[in-house]
């Protein structure tokens, strides 16, 4: 296991590695570069270009450049956003736990919904209920984030009015659980409808791939419950690929939360990510990019060593 | 196995086997009724779309101050928007835009994605190795993401820049596909017999791999052209893809948001065409995957 986990560590630095390298080419590929703001005063001179660039050090070779910029980046120095006037970092820690909150909600509600309905429509193959899921989540499968949100909005929020338009909580009011909780609803909504329908139709597959399989038999034949046959030895074994698929399914997420935020007016980093792009703010830009990816990279990490975990054949191939 | 028998028999009989092969296929798509009425509905969308002047009496982009916010009437099916347009008028002119930036955007996706994956199944080694690496890299960066900082280099897109970007973005699931498919087969005696009798790489990759790709890619494809339909729609709707007052399905969106409570229809109908097109399409390409990889039908995930 040991030698398995150091083996996709070391598959995981060359991506991690890359990802950095294409992070630092779109703050190079900033139009203008950094001094773009003194271009055209006729009192900035050549001279006065040369004497910043070298100060800057944007005179030494790109390579040198890379690394000075990685070395600030992986010890906490992001650079300042153009448009707050603050640090990166600090934007970013400000905004990731609302985006945090949001997906995660969203992730435990999928998984709490799709398990049982996989399985069930896995059990009851062309049933009614079967048809049913299966046109319901073909049916979300194809609509674009965007427009559920604002399905929901005009019917939940402005039709029935049961719940609020967008925002993280009443404007004005301290941090309430119940305030937050409807607030949730409708965004938590809007992405687990689009997102469930990938887990429950691969769930479902691979529930009827493990439910033809002989120790299926054996185990009915030995006089074991249904229910010990169908959670113990069907799902368990169907549920192994869904780690993956959930992993993989992760920037998915990322970007059903930015459309999900800047519908609802959430205030996650999906939305500074939006405002920052409004206003050519590239430090800002480069920092969530560079943390949404290697989150992205991680979590397909911690995704194949639970694989590795839970099913021995893989850590031996 | 057909390749198994004499010479030149081998030809002919592969011959009339594959067109049957197809006319089979053919007459499994024609069974799968979802995507029957998907190719339908998409072909109506189509042509309504391409018709646009001859079927709506309006112009998609002349203002009417006097009749902002009109909702749906015998005169406006769909209501006008917030500067008076006929809203059923825009999202045929929409139509012309989105489908075709759908469509575009896969065959640009679909020539670079079977290009790096030939070079990677074919050749191997450590080109492949690079190639697969830099598919992963472009696996853990959220498309969107991509596209809007594409969306901030261009100050918004035309119609040719988006279906560049979003075909630069786009192509792994192709490569990798053509890949899997190349690897499996670029052993099997058929490709030694074709090297045997002096086969370039050239015609052992055109002739005798590719073929067999391209069930799947037709596949990938197809579905390619749904998900490119939505990125193109989000990326508009977020202001950063197609520009007003040219309309696309998503930039017609772009307002909803401020005037969902006095006119919600310019909010609903856009989007249901949005809708309409990729639920069809993905109908298709279900219909499609069933056609042409019968094992996935009898294997009982549809």
């Amino acid at each position: 296991m040991g030698r398995y986990i150091l083996r996709r560590l070391l598959q995981a630095l060359p991506l991690l590695f890359a990802i950095s390298v294409a992070s630092f080419a779109i703050l190079k590929a900033t139009p203008g570069g950094p001094l773009a703001a003194y271009e055209g005063n006729p009192n900035f001179t050549e001279e006065d270009r040369l004497r910043l660039e070298h100060a800057f050090g944007l005179d030494r070779p790109l390579p040198i450049q890379y690394l000075s910029w990685l070395g600030s980046f992986l010890t906490g120095d992001w650079g300042y956003s153009f448009a707050h006037h603050l640090p990166v970092l600090t934007l970013i820690g400000e905004r990731l736990p609302n985006t945090l909150q949001l997906m995660g909600t969203v992730f435990i509600v999928v998984l709490l919904l799709a398990i049982p309905i996989g399985v069930t429509t896995a059990l009851k193959q062309y049933s009614v209920f079967d048809h049913v899921v299966t046109g319901t989540t073909f049916t979300f499968l194809s609509t674009p984030t965007f427009w559920l949100g604002l399905l929901l909005i005009i019917i939940f929020g402005l039709w029935l009015r049961w719940l609020p338009l967008g925002g993280i909580q009443t404007p004005g009011s301290e941090f309430d659980i119940i305030d937050r909780l409807r607030h949730l609803i409708l965004p938590v909504a809007t992405l687990s409808l689009v997102q469930i329908g990938s887990h429950v139709r691969f769930l479902r597959a691979s529930m009827l791939e493990t439910i033809a399989q002989d120790y299926m038999r054996t185990a009915r034949a030995k006089g074991l419950a249904e229910r010990v046959v169908v959670l113990r030895h069907a799902l368990k074994n169907a549920a192994i690929p869904l780690v993956t698929v959930v992993a993989l399914d992760l920037p998915e997420l990322f970007v059903g939360a930015l459309v999900t935020e800047s519908i609802f007016g959430w205030p996650g980093m999906g939305r500074l990510f939006l405002d920052a792009a409004f206003r050519s703010d590239y430090p800002v830009l480069q920092g969530i990019l560079a943390v949404s990816s290697t989150l992205i990279v991680l979590s397909n990490l911690l995704a194949d060593v639970a694989y590795g975990y839970l099913d021995p054949r893989i850590r031996y191939s | 196995m057909a390749t198994k028998s004499v010479a030149i028999p081998v030809t002919i009989e592969l011959r009339s086997a594959q067109r049957s092969q197809w006319s089979m296929a053919l007459e499994r798509f024609r069974a799968h009724r979802p995507a029957v009425l998907g190719v339908f509905v998409l072909a109506t969308l189509a042509l309504l779309s391409a018709a646009a002047p001859l079927v709506s009496p309006y112009d998609p982009d002349k203002t009417a101050l006097l009749l902002i916010y009109e909702p749906p009437s015998l005169a406006h099916p769909f209501g006008t928007d917030d500067l008076g347009r006929d809203l059923a008028t825009r999202i045929l002119y929409g139509g012309r835009v989105s489908l075709s930036v759908g469509l575009l955007a896969v065959a640009v996706a679909v020539s670079i994605g079977t290009l790096v994956g030939v070079v990677a199944g074919y050749y191997g080694g450590w080109i492949d190795s690079i190639l697969m690496r830099f598919v992963d890299m472009m696996y853990s960066f959220p498309r969107l993401f991509l596209l809007i900082l594409f969306g901030v280099f261009f100050k918004g897109m035309t119609i040719g820049v988006i279906v560049l970007v979003l075909g630069v973005l786009s192509w792994m699931t192709t490569s990798r596909l053509v890949r899997a498919t190349f690897l499996s087969l670029k052993n099997r005696e058929f490709v030694e017999a074709a090297r045997c009798v002096g086969a370039s790489d050239r015609r052992i990759i055109v002739r005798h791999l590719l073929p067999n790709s391209l069930a799947p890619i037709i596949v990938a494809a197809t579905l390619g052209v749904a998900a490119a339909i939505i990125a193109e729609s989000t990326l508009s709707f977020l202001g950063l893809g197609i520009q007003p007052p040219t309309p696309s399905w998503g930039n017609m969106l772009n307002h909803a948001t401020s005037d969902m409570d006095k006119a919600p229809w310019i909010a609903i109908f856009p989007g249901l065409f949005i809708f309409l097109a990729v639920v069809s399409i993905n109908f298709i390409g279900d219909g499609l995957r069933d056609a042409l990889d019968p094992r996935h039908v009898i294997r009982g995930d549809s």
